[in-house]
Formats: C-alpha cells, structure tokens, sequence
C-alpha cells in the first residue's frame, strides 16, 4: 500500500472515518494507554523543569549545528566509523547503494526508523536486488501487509489484535486465538533466520551526541540490539537534528523521551554505538557507516518560525494526545510523520503547497502543547505555515474572500449587525448546504440556530 | 467595579440570551455593566486563518471599542484566549494591546477570581450536569476549575465525563474546512458522555458544534450555555 499524498488528506480521512472505522477504535484505544502511562510517568518527575532542560539543549544544538555535525564527524571518523554526508534522499540512497554493492550485500535486517521510512529505503533496497526484512515486531507486521507505518512509536497502531491473529495465522498456522506473547514468539521465530542470513543491518539514531560520536537507540525488543551487533556492515542513518552535545545529555534525554512515548522510566534496551568492534572484541560489525541526512532540514531551520519542530525527538506524545489523529490514525496524512508533529514539518521539508491541507488539520486546540517534552509550540507553528499560504496566494479563493469582507464589515459595527440581521433570517436548514463554509458545517451538523433577538437589540430595549 | 461586556459576533447572533444571562450574573454579583457600541468580532477567525493583517485590524478596532474600559469579560474562552494571549504580540506597537489583555477575562474566570463570588442560588439542585472544558478556555487561560466551582455553587452535581478536556471539534473554520473529521471529533465526545441533564461550556462555538452534532444524529441532551446554566442557579 502506498501513502496518498498530503494533498488527499480530506478525502482519505473521510474514507477512513466512513469505511473503516475499526482503525479509529484501535488508534483511540491504543493512545489511551500512551496517554495514561505518559501521565503517570511525567508524574514521576519534574517534568516541567525536564522539558524545559530538553528544550534548552536542544535550541543551542539547533543554534550551533555546524559546530556540533563537525565534532560528530570528528569524532565518530575517530572511532573508527566512516562518515557520509547525504543532502537530499537520493544521495543517502545512493551512498546506501554504494556499501551495498561495495560488500555484495544480499540479505539486510532494519531496526526500525522513520528515516529510513522518509527516504524509501525498503523500496531502493529492494529494486536493487537485496532481500529487505523489518524486525521490529510492528514493522514486521506491517511489512507483511505492506503498509506504511501509521504512527511514529507504534507503526501499526491502527491494526487490531484480531488483525495480527488473522495475518499470523495465515502465514504461521498460529491458532486464531492466539495471545499477543504467543504471536511475537512465533514472529521471533522466524526474524531469528532473517538476523542470522544477513550481512547488512540497518538503523536510525535516537540520539547522536557530538563530544563522543555516540549514537544512541532506544528500543522494546531487542532487534535493534541484533540488527547492529549481529550483521558484519552496520549503517545508521541519521537525520543532522538528531545531536546533542555532550554524552551525559543523553541520560537526560533518554529517559525524558521514554517517559513521554510509552510512559516507560526507560526504554528495556538503550544501545550506545560508538563504531566498528574492536581487535580484542568479539561481537558486533566489522564496519559502521553514519549517514548524516539533511532532506529539507537545513531549509526548515532557515524558517525563522518553524525552526523549533527540528527539536522533535520523535516520541510520538503529540499524536497520542491529538484529537484530530485519534479519529483517523496516520495514513491519511500522506507522509511518514504524521500528526501534528508531521503538520508542522511537513511544509517546512517537503514544501508549503505540497503540503496543504495538512495545516489546517488541526483545531488549534493546543493539546499537543501540553505533552511536548521539548515544548514544540505547534498550534503557533500551525498558524505560522497559514500565514505563509496565505502570503503565497494558496488560500481557496472563497475563504480569503470571504474573510476579508467579514474584516471589512466588522470594523462597521452598523453594518456588521445589519449582515448579521440578514444572515440570521436566511432559511439556513433549507438552503445552507448550497452555500460555501456554511455547507460544509450542515454536511455533518444540523444549521446553527440564530437567537430570536440578537443581544445588542436586547441590550438596547433593556435587560431585566 | 465596571465591566465592559464583549458579547462576541457569535454570542450576538447566536448566545444572544446566554449573553444577556451574563449581564444579570455580573449585575447580581454587583458588578456595573456596560456593552460598548462599537464591539464586534475579536479577530479570531481572521488569525486562525492565516490573514495576520485582518487579523491585526480587528485587533485595532477592538481595543478602540473598549478604550477606557476597567474590565472587559466574555461568555467564551475562546475570544478571551484570542485577547489575553495574542493581542499583546499582534499589536506590539499598541501599548493598549497588552494592557487590555490584562484586563480581560472570560465570565466565569472573572466571577470567581476576580468579583470574588461566593455563592449563587439553589436552582441546579439536583441535575447532573456534564461540563465540557473549552480548549482555550482551558490551555490558554488556564480556567479549569471555575466553571465547576460554580455550577456546584448552584447546586449542581458536575459528573465525571472521560473526554471533558478533548476537543469538540469546532475550532472555528476547521469544522467547516475538514468536516468529516471535525464530525468525528465531536462523536467521541457525544459517544462517551455519561446520562445528564444538560451540557455546559463557558464557548458558544463549542456548544454551537455539539449540539447541531447531536441534532444530526437524533439524540443527545441540552446544551446550555454556562451563563445560563448560572442564571438559572440563581433565579432556582
């Protein structure tokens, strides 16, 4: 299955909504459960003066990239890791080509990352003739339906468990009642293969702090641990924001970011990868590929508003706390981050018509604001990338019409009121749906019912 | 103490009688009002929309309706959330931009915190009542426990609803732009509300979407606006 773009949001989320409202139950269900845990685990801590910590790491490294990439570089080239600078998609892929022909690599196990989702990289994998296998437990899965991931902690959020039975049971004979343990045994089963046949793994970073060249990963279950120890080529691909200065950051955000995507105090494994083994060691790859990916970020980070997204640690809370997400999931959004977190980088990444409508997938209700551990101000990002739509001519026609005679009226109090008058002793139940805006209200509502008198004539006959 | 009552463009067309209920509530609690002629629309829709100009030109209009005014107070947290958090940097040039949304309060933040209220009347004794927290009511200015305190003045017991801090789904052209989702939105909250006698919120957008929702789909109780609601718990 293939993402329709951003610009099919309305369509497809009204598909999702009308046709397949199962997805809408398991995405509310399982955010419910983030949610809770997310609130119990900020509980824990001062999680006020975390985020406020985070947010200020991350600001300076935004501030000081080009001192921190370089640093990593040094450093990592130091460990002994060899270094690729790729600006756009194609040129990570084609430095992901290189490794691949350069070692006849075959068969590759992939931990799971949303970059490597951003970039295509199963796609160009596979056109090159490599044997490609997600191994984590919800890439897998989606990897056997073919479907892009929904949700950037919990790819196949909007599946039920009921849908894995079936899709485990036609393709493992597992019986159909089978208990989630029962299903990842059966999954862990046949991954072990996968992990022991493969001579490339590939990875994201969670994190990459500069001083050390150290690339940290924050997992549940163990693949990406094996993805990067067992095969002897190791890549990581990692997006040029994800830095932070210093080593000991790390404790701050690796618990911080745990807390806020699952509730955890900590994710159950955290790898700390600094390069190729060592002569006296005896696991772990012969050789560690860092490919430091830009794809639209440096031009994100030139916008003197939207900046503050590339503080984003990719944990998801946003969207688990997102009304708007919680009735459709992700696919509808037509890229890989989806939610309000996607809203904002979207336009910023890909492009601002490009992305349209996906900034106004948002009531503005500031939910998101609440969760951020790096205190993202999103709806103020939403309304930004408005505003630049509206600068660039992209507004549908009747919208900026309408809302600059409504302007216009507003500052005539006189004939604001007389409009208003009118507009009130319209047949709205009859006529309403013909009309633009007001149309789109009473497809799913009925027409908003005036007051017999409007309260300024109220006020002037007198209130008792 | 004074207070300048900003009925908004939709509480004049459509909340006429709930803003006229939040002219009796102040008066009751001895509060003067006034209701400055030249009010009309606070800007909301034009910010939200991206029209940063027409926007900041309401702003303009705005804070010459209410020149001079002690306070102002709204029956919608949304409005109040627009003035108090957006004015002082649209209008940054406007010294009067930041002192009025000082002064600006949505109703019931301004009868609790402000007037000082300490009791109302009996007359929601006995209903069940589901309150429903306007999101810039709620995270803009911060009024969470207001409303309820008051309601349970009047003697009304609020229950326990699971999604009283989501959002309905209005969000003002939003619901009109991605209708089927704002539909959704407004499901959720109408699929998990528990048996009450009416519904309240302090925003006539919110209500506005929640009740034409519930009309669609032939059930639901009454929504009534929180002033209202209050007026009632005075008169009994």
């Amino acid at each position: 299955m293939k993402l329709r773009p951003p610009g099919e949001y309305r369509a497809e989320a009204a598909r999702t909504i009308r046709e397949t409202p199962g997805i809408r139950d398991a995405v509310t269900n399982a955010t419910d459960t983030f949610n809770a845990h997310r609130a119990h685990a900020y509980g824990e801590i001062d999680s006020d003066r975390w985020r406020d910590w985070a947010r200020d790491v991350k600001t300076h490294v935004l501030t000081h990239l080009d001192e921190y990439l370089v640093q990593a570089e040094e450093q990592l080239t130091a460990n002994g890791a060899k270094v690729h600078w790729a600006e756009t998609a194609s040129d990570a892929l084609a430095i992901l080509g290189d490794i691949v022909q350069e070692h006849g690599i075959e068969r590759t196990v992939k931990a799971k990352s949303m970059l490597t989702e951003e970039l295509g990289v199963n796609e160009h994998l596979e056109g090159l003739g490599v044997h490609v296998r997600e191994t984590d437990l919800g890439e897998y899965i989606l990897q056997l339906l073919d479907e892009p991931p929904s949700h950037i902690v919990g790819p196949s959020i909007h599946r039920s468990l009921e849908d894995s039975q079936r899709l485990f049971h036609e393709r493992f004979g597992t019986p159909l009642d089978s208990e989630p343990d029962a299903l990842a045994a059966a999954a862990r089963e046949a991954l072990r293969a996968d992990f022991l046949a493969a001579d490339l793994g590939i990875s994201g970073g969670n994190f990459l702090a500069a001083e050390t060249g150290t690339i940290a990963l924050i997992e549940n279950e163990g693949n990406i641990r094996l993805s990067t120890s067992l095969p002897r080529v190791h890549v990581a691909m990692v997006g040029i924001e994800k830095l932070v200065p210093r080593l000991e950051d790390l404790s701050g955000f690796l618990q911080l970011t745990a807390r806020a995507a699952t509730g955890q105090p900590i994710g159950c494994f955290v790898s700390l990868i600094q390069g190729p083994k060592r002569d006296d060691e005896v696991d772990g790859p012969e050789e560690v590929h860092v490919i430091l990916v830009d794809n639209g970020r440096t031009k994100l980070l030139a916008d003197d508003t939207a900046w503050e997204a590339l503080r984003c640690v990719r944990c998801g809370a946003c969207l688990n706390i997102c009304p708007v997400y919680r009735q459709t999931g992700g696919h509808p959004y037509g890229w890989t981050y989806s939610g309000p977190i996607g809203a904002i980088l979207a336009p910023g990444m890909l492009g601002l018509e490009e992305s349209l409508p996906l900034p106004h997938a948002s009531s503005l209700c500031g939910a998101c604001v609440d969760v951020c551990p790096v205190r993202i101000p999103i709806p103020e990002i939403l309304v930004h990338w408005r505003e630049k739509a509206v600068e660039a001519g992209l507004t549908p026609f009747v919208e900026d019409i309408g809302l600059k005679a409504y302007t216009a009226a507003a500052e005539q109090p006189m004939a604001f009121r007389a409009a208003g008058a009118m507009l009130r002793h319209l047949p709205l139940e009859l006529g309403g749906r013909a009309l633009p805006i007001l149309g789109g209200w009473m497809q799913e509502r009925s027409a908003p019912k005036p007051s017999k008198k409007s309260f300024m004539n109220q006020w002037k006959d007198g209130i008792e | 103490m004074r207070v300048s009552l900003f009925a908004t463009c939709l509480g004049d067309q459509f909340y006429a009688d709930a803003c006229a209920d939040a002219v009796r509530l102040l008066r009751h609690v001895g509060v003067e009002v006034d209701v400055p002629d030249a009010q009309t629309c606070c800007g909301q829709p034009a910010y939200n929309a991206g029209l940063r100009d027409e926007a900041l030109r309401m702003v303009k209009h705005t804070l010459d309706a209410f020149e001079g005014s002690e306070y102002v107070v709204l029956p919608s947290g949304s409005c109040a959330g627009m003035m108090r958090c957006f004015y002082p940097e649209l209008a940054h040039d406007d010294e009067r931009a930041a002192s009025l949304a000082e002064r600006t309060y949505e109703l019931s933040q301004f009868l609790v915190n402000v007037a000082g209220v300490e009791a109302l009347g009996s007359g929601l004794g006995g209903k069940r009542v589901a309150y429903h927290h306007s999101c810039h009511a709620l995270r803009e200015l911060g009024v969470r426990d207001e409303p309820i305190e008051l309601l349970a003045k009047c003697g009304a017991e609020v229950v326990p609803w699971v999604a009283d801090e989501e959002c309905c789904g209005f969000g003002g052209l939003f619901s009109a732009k991605l209708p089927e989702v704002s539909a959704a939105m407004a499901d959720r909250k109408l699929d998990t509300l528990p048996v009450v006698d009416f519904v309240t919120s302090t925003d006539g957008g919110c209500l506005m979407q929640l009740s034409g929702r519930a009309e669609k789909r032939r059930t639901g109780p009454p929504f009534r606006h929180l002033a209202s609601a209050l007026w009632e718990g005075v008169r009994g």
